[in-house]
């Protein structure tokens, strides 16, 4: 529906306004290579944020001393603005391209990654824990095939909102030349070229879209017991 | 550096980005109140409209930041208006979200029996679902804040001024002083704004809901 109200509101601008054959002769030279680069952004740096998340969150719902400073940390981090942030990794040398958009990225994913982890862990019910621990299981055995499987919905649930976010910044990035849609709105502003401004934007907008819909579909698939009890009812 | 960075900020124009700056943010944010939460209250006794406002809502938060100012730019151009709408569009999604929920977390059999005992839809709504649904509605205006300071920033991409110039013309020139003084300037007002409202959201919580949250946490 969005792509029929986009493509609608765009059709509905005068000629010069929106340039439908220049999209057309130019989609996959300069569009298709963007969509890919922020694609790619976009997914190593979820990847990454995961990579860290997972282990810490697991750590710090072990030691809950640990959780204060580490939600404070990753809290302040979620709260700069992404183009101060940018700014900052240039200032402190670590350059312009991907890399400083990706350790940005990172940073911002890891506040929800790490507390749905621990709040997924917390979601287990103590009984299971304990019927785990009477049926012979060792600790690390609960925690591979009873904490992190019922886990498994809130923590794909923080790597929705991590990916709609980082989709979100991602965008911003192209200003320190981390390419991606971004680095077409960029252009198109310098070109003075509004075609090129919209086509940025809007499929920027609909990748944000189309992640957060679809992730959500993955969520409720992994929530069997939560459809059944719809069903129910 | 600290010269450079203390130069910058003594500059006579920056007085007047961190105005443009915080003009932007406030107006941003009180419009996305004024638009989010009349819709908000006029859906609140249907399901399906408030059903409507929260998927609208939940879809609208997903729009990148820089996405909705390049999408109002090419029918304002430059300047103020442009970055005003994009970032009244950037606030109401979580203000919509919130007051949405929040009018509807009161149990119908709650309005119910209130209407029973004679109370007026008018009455209902400020007696009952107002007090109950506040809390949660200043929560999405925080949410809202936070995110227009931060995106406020991005207006000097389409001649909208504010602190963000600084840091575009320090990027520009490669000189670190005054990209530094724009990021710390961004970064202090953000963080400024999420502890403006911590201590509002204090100060304002009645004693009786403090307890009830302290017995439901503790």
């Amino acid at each position: 529906m969005a792509v029929a109200l986009a493509t609608v509101a765009l059709q509905s601008l005068e000629p010069e306004f929106f340039d439908w054959v220049w999209l057309r002769e130019n989609f996959s030279e300069e569009v298709w290579p963007a969509v890919i680069g922020h694609l790619y952004l976009s997914l190593v740096s979820v990847g990454i944020a995961l990579a860290i998340s997972l282990p810490l969150g697991v750590l710090v719902a072990r030691y809950r001393r640990l959780y204060a400073p580490v939600l404070f940390v990753t809290g302040f981090l979620f709260t700069i603005p992404s183009l101060a942030l940018f700014a900052f990794l240039v200032a402190a040398g670590v350059g312009i391209g991907p890399r400083p958009v990706i350790i940005g990225l990172v940073s911002y994913s890891l506040l929800v990654l790490i507390r749905n982890v621990v709040t997924g862990i917390d979601s287990v019910a103590p009984e299971t824990i304990d019927a785990a621990r009477g049926m012979g299981l060792t600790n690390r055995q609960i925690l591979f095939r009873v904490e992190l499987p019922l886990a498994l919905p809130v923590i794909v649930a923080g790597i929705r909102i991590a990916t709609v976010t980082v989709i979100g910044i991602a965008v911003i990035g192209a200003f320190i030349a981390g390419g991606g849609l971004g680095q077409l709105i960029f252009d198109g502003i310098d070109r003075n070229f509004p075609t090129l401004v919209l086509t940025g934007a809007v499929m920027a907008t609909l990748m944000a879209i189309f992640a957060d819909v679809a992730l959500l579909l993955v969520e409720r698939y992994m929530r069997p017991w939560a459809r059944r009890a719809r069903g129910a009812n | 550096m600290l010269d450079g960075i203390i130069e910058t900020l003594q500059r006579p124009t920056y007085p007047g980005l961190l105005w443009t700056h915080v003009q932007l943010s406030v107006l941003g944010t009180l419009l996305g109140i004024l638009i989010s939460v009349p819709v908000a209250l006029a859906v609140r006794n249907t399901p399906l409209g408030a059903a409507i406002a929260v998927n609208v809502g939940n879809l609208g938060r997903a729009i990148p930041s820089l996405a909705l100012l390049a999408i109002v730019f090419p029918f304002l151009g430059f300047g103020f208006a442009a970055p005003l709408i994009a970032l009244t569009a950037l606030a109401v999604p979580p203000i919509l979200i919130n007051a949405s929920t929040g009018l509807r977390e009161v149990r119908q059999e709650v309005v119910d029996a209130a209407r029973g005992m004679g109370l007026s839809e008018g009455q209902i709504l400020t007696r009952i679902q107002l007090p109950i649904a506040v809390p949660v509605i200043f929560a999405g205006v925080r949410t809202s804040a936070v995110q227009v300071v931060a995106s406020a920033t991005l207006a000097t991409f389409i001649g909208g001024g504010a602190l963000g110039d600084l840091i575009v013309e320090g990027f520009s020139r490669g000189d670190t002083a005054i990209l530094l003084a724009g990021a710390l300037s961004v970064a202090a007002l953000a963080i400024l704004t999420e502890v403006l409202f911590e201590v509002l959201e204090r100060t304002f919580t009645p004693k009786g809901l403090k307890i009830a949250q302290q017995r439901r946490s503790g």
